[in-house]
């Protein structure tokens, strides 16, 4: 086990993480600024490589890196406890290490069958090689490239919270959370833009 | 006989709190025995919260925090025998396993029950091909106990429901803030003639019993809360934890429940302690002798564990008449943001008109062939998480701009008719002939299917509630039902078994032991020291969400077991 304040061993290798980037860019392309909304990142450039990392690498740290801590992230009031991952019990564990056994050699294979020279092709060419894909491989990153994008910064993806931030979500909120006004009333006296 | 406490509990949701806070309350001495985790709070003094409860989509909608997982304990499904053994294994209904079970993830809508819910078969009669029954129980017998699981939890809410049952006394709190949706759908419906209102829910809108007020931060249904604002079931066990005559086990499966030799008596419970690991091989099975056994697992887990124990079926009735509520989903969007999928509580204005029904209702059960239909309360919300949005559009390159305009999410206001299910005896929880759980344990087993009424009566509310969400502003509508029904469903987003987690109705109630599992004080006909305190008792599912009923419900066993019942307030006490 390493501390969890050190970097995991490397779950893919350099081609590999180069291949994942570009499937997840491909899956969740990214998107240029526009009318004043900020530009959309794809998720493999946003930290999707990070991401997979994280989750085939859990078991590197102790606790494992499945369930971040609580009750706030510190980044809205409160404590930073997101970063306190909770322990799993045994066979928490066991069911864990099944999962991710069965993702890592998932990836292992796809990024395999998608080849080396993937993030070079064209759009129309990665299409070509994605329809090729075994399926189940194919939805399971498009999943993963969801969470990447989308979940917690913690988990790895959403660096800088730039998904977050692209889709106007503040994401967690408590302990501060909203208040009533803000709730029951978000447009304030001048009522919704119709 | 020799016994290490006055009852032990199995479960430690809001059954199984409520049971342990009532008993500990008259001077019990109690073991709850939870087969999940503990992620609730501590169980030492001051018995504080542990500080797992975040707003992280990832960990409570994607990874399982609050269990079951179900590579560990899975579950099949199938919509009747012509399916086979099953059509799906792995999660089915499944409701958190885990200390404060099903009441930790919940939203906390707690409705209570009309009196006619108590007596349908008397006041609407028949439904050739379901079994349509009264309780043995009637509302003025649960008024105090719904008045007092109401204190207990803490429920916000207010008297404004034109069809709701009397009450003895007020909310114990005001409602909570307005979602910005709910103010649109809620004046939309009464144009149309509909009788919205602040849904009543278990929720601080303002501190209470020591906990917060919410904080309104938008993690809330599917989500522990990390302020506590959500009392059921948090409040219940710390009340009980404080009295120094309760201990929760966590990890804890029970697998039998141990009788005397001729069977009629239960001396306790035996149980798997997962808490040893699989290092040690074989989790060690442990035993708590007890003079009462409260079976609270929930509808699924309870006739799972009677079947495997062959307990209480003397009448063949343990896992039939299993109900879960069919859903009518119609969402719309609208032109601009409603917020419902960020601030707020999930829920928070409801109306009952498709329950109360009219003539156009009446006539469409008519039309149908059906004497008559009854709805369900429809709930005004918001929708999912971002991770959730991201997943229904599906890979390419639309993909960026659909969440930028996120009309699927932020920009969505959504109606959920939790519609009543008729009772049919071949609906049921049995167990998987083939299917175990990581400890050789049978898995549980879901047969379901809809019957016409639920179709007819969904068929009916969706085009009334589009026309809601379009008089409230919406550009488009659509309507859809969790399970789905007809064509290919092969694909449907929701999964092809029921997502209601309102499961209820396999150990049924009931006057006479040959058509039902326990008596009207919720005791096991065949082993009369054994009750059932969960919503498996249910006679009918009625259009309204199960727990608050499935509270007060445990509140009058335990209460009754300890020599301590309620008086009934009665109709003329000055509330409605």
């Amino acid at each position: 086990m390493t501390e969890s304040n050190q970097p995991p061993s490397p779950q893919l290798d350099a081609v590999e993480r180069r291949t994942l980037v570009a499937l997840f860019d491909t899956l969740l392309p990214a998107a240029p600024a526009t009318d004043g909304a900020p530009p959309v990142p794809g998720a493999g450039t946003a930290g999707g490589d990070r991401y997979v990392e994280q989750l085939l690498g859990a078991f590197d740290h102790d606790p494992p890196r499945i369930w971040a801590g609580g009750p706030s992230s510190g980044r809205h009031g409160g404590e930073d406890g997101f970063g306190r991952f909770l322990e799993l019990s045994g066979w928490e564990a066991v069911a864990w290490r099944t999962r991710i056994a069965g993702w890592a050699e998932a990836y292992r294979t796809g990024l395999a069958q998608l080849g080396e020279d993937f993030g070079d092709l064209d759009d129309g060419e990665r299409a070509t090689r994605l329809d090729r894909l075994d399926e189940s491989f194919r939805e399971l990153a498009f999943e993963h490239a969801c969470e990447a994008l989308y979940g917690d910064p913690v988990y790895g993806g959403n660096a800088d919270s730039a998904g977050w931030a692209a889709i106007d979500f503040r994401g967690d909120t408590a302990p501060t959370g909203w208040t009533d006004d803000e709730v029951s009333h978000p447009y304030g006296e001048a009522g919704p833009p119709w | 006989m020799v016994t290490d406490c006055d009852a032990v509990i199995v479960g430690s949701g809001p059954g199984g709190a409520t049971a342990a806070h009532e008993f500990t309350r008259a001077g019990w001495n109690v073991v709850v025995l939870e087969k999940g985790r503990n992620h609730l709070l501590e169980l030492e003094p001051p018995f504080g919260p542990l500080g797992h409860m975040s707003n992280d989509e990832l960990k409570f909608t994607r990874r399982h925090v609050l269990g079951p997982d179900p590579l560990l304990e899975p579950r099949s499904y199938r919509r009747g025998v012509d399916d086979g053994e099953r059509i799906h294994v792995g999660d089915v209904n499944n409701l958190p396993s885990t200390v404060g079970g099903g009441g930790v993830h919940a939203d906390g809508k707690l409705p209570r029950f009309r009196e006619e819910d108590f007596t349908l078969r008397s006041s609407r009669g028949p439904v050739e091909g379901a079994d349509v029954v009264d309780w043995p129980i009637t509302y003025a017998d649960l008024e105090p106990y719904y008045a007092e699981a109401e204190r207990l939890v803490g429920v916000a809410g207010e008297e404004t429901n034109p069809f709701a049952a009397w009450r003895s006394g007020p909310y114990p709190m005001p409602p909570g803030a307005d979602m910005f949706g709910a103010t649109l759908s809620a004046p939309a419906a009464e144009r149309l003639g509909l009788h919205p209102y602040r849904a009543p829910t278990g929720a601080n809108s303002i501190p209470y019993d020591g906990r917060p007020a919410c904080v309104n931060c938008g993690f809330c249904g599917y989500y522990g809360c990390p302020v506590e604002a959500k009392g059921d079931p948090v409040a219940l066990l710390r009340a009980a934890l404080r009295t120094g005559r309760c201990r929760i086990v966590p990890e804890a499966m029970v697998v039998g429940i141990t009788r005397t030799p001729d069977g009629r008596t239960a001396t306790g419970v035996r149980y798997l302690d997962l808490s040893a690991g699989p290092e040690a091989g074989d989790p060690p099975v442990r035993e708590v002798r007890s003079g009462v056994v409260v079976l609270a697992g929930g509808a699924f887990e309870t006739p799972r564990l009677l079947l495997r124990d062959d307990l209480g079926n003397t009448s063949d009735q343990v896992g039939r008449n299993l109900m879960v509520h069919f859903q009518t989903l119609t969402v719309g969007a609208f032109p601009f943001r409603v917020f419902g999928a960020s601030r707020g509580r999930s829920v928070t204005h409801v109306h009952d008109d498709h329950i109360v029904g009219d003539a156009a209702q009446d006539a469409a059960a008519r039309d149908a062939g059906l004497p008559w239909v009854r709805g369900g309360l429809v709930e005004h919300g918001g929708a999912a998480g971002p991770v959730q949005e991201a997943l229904i559009y599906g890979p390419g390159a639309h993909h960026p701009e659909a969440m930028r305009d996120s009309s699927l999410r932020e920009r969505l206001w959504v109606f959920t008719m939790q519609g009543e299910d008729l009772a049919r005896p071949e609906n049921r929880v049995d167990l998987d002939p083939t299917i175990r759980d990581a400890w050789g344990g049978p898995a549980g087993r879901m047969t379901w299917s809809p019957h016409r009424h639920e179709l007819v009566a969904s068929a009916h509310a969706g085009p009334i509630l589009e026309a809601v969400l379009r008089e409230a502003g919406a550009e488009w509508t659509v309507t859809s039902t969790s399970p789905p029904v007809g064509g290919d469903v092969s694909g449907h987003p929701m999964g092809l078994a029921p997502a209601s987690r309102h499961v209820v109705g396999t150990a049924r109630m009931g006057s006479s032991p040959e058509d039902s599992v326990v008596d009207p004080e919720c005791r096991l006909w065949d082993c009369e020291n054994v009750v059932v305190c969960d919503s498996s008792v249910f006679c009918t599912s009625t259009g309204y969400g199960p727990t608050l009923t499935l509270v007060a419900l445990a509140a009058r066993t335990a209460r009754l077991l300890v020599g301590d019942p309620l008086s009934a307030a009665g109709p003329g006490s000055g509330h409605r």
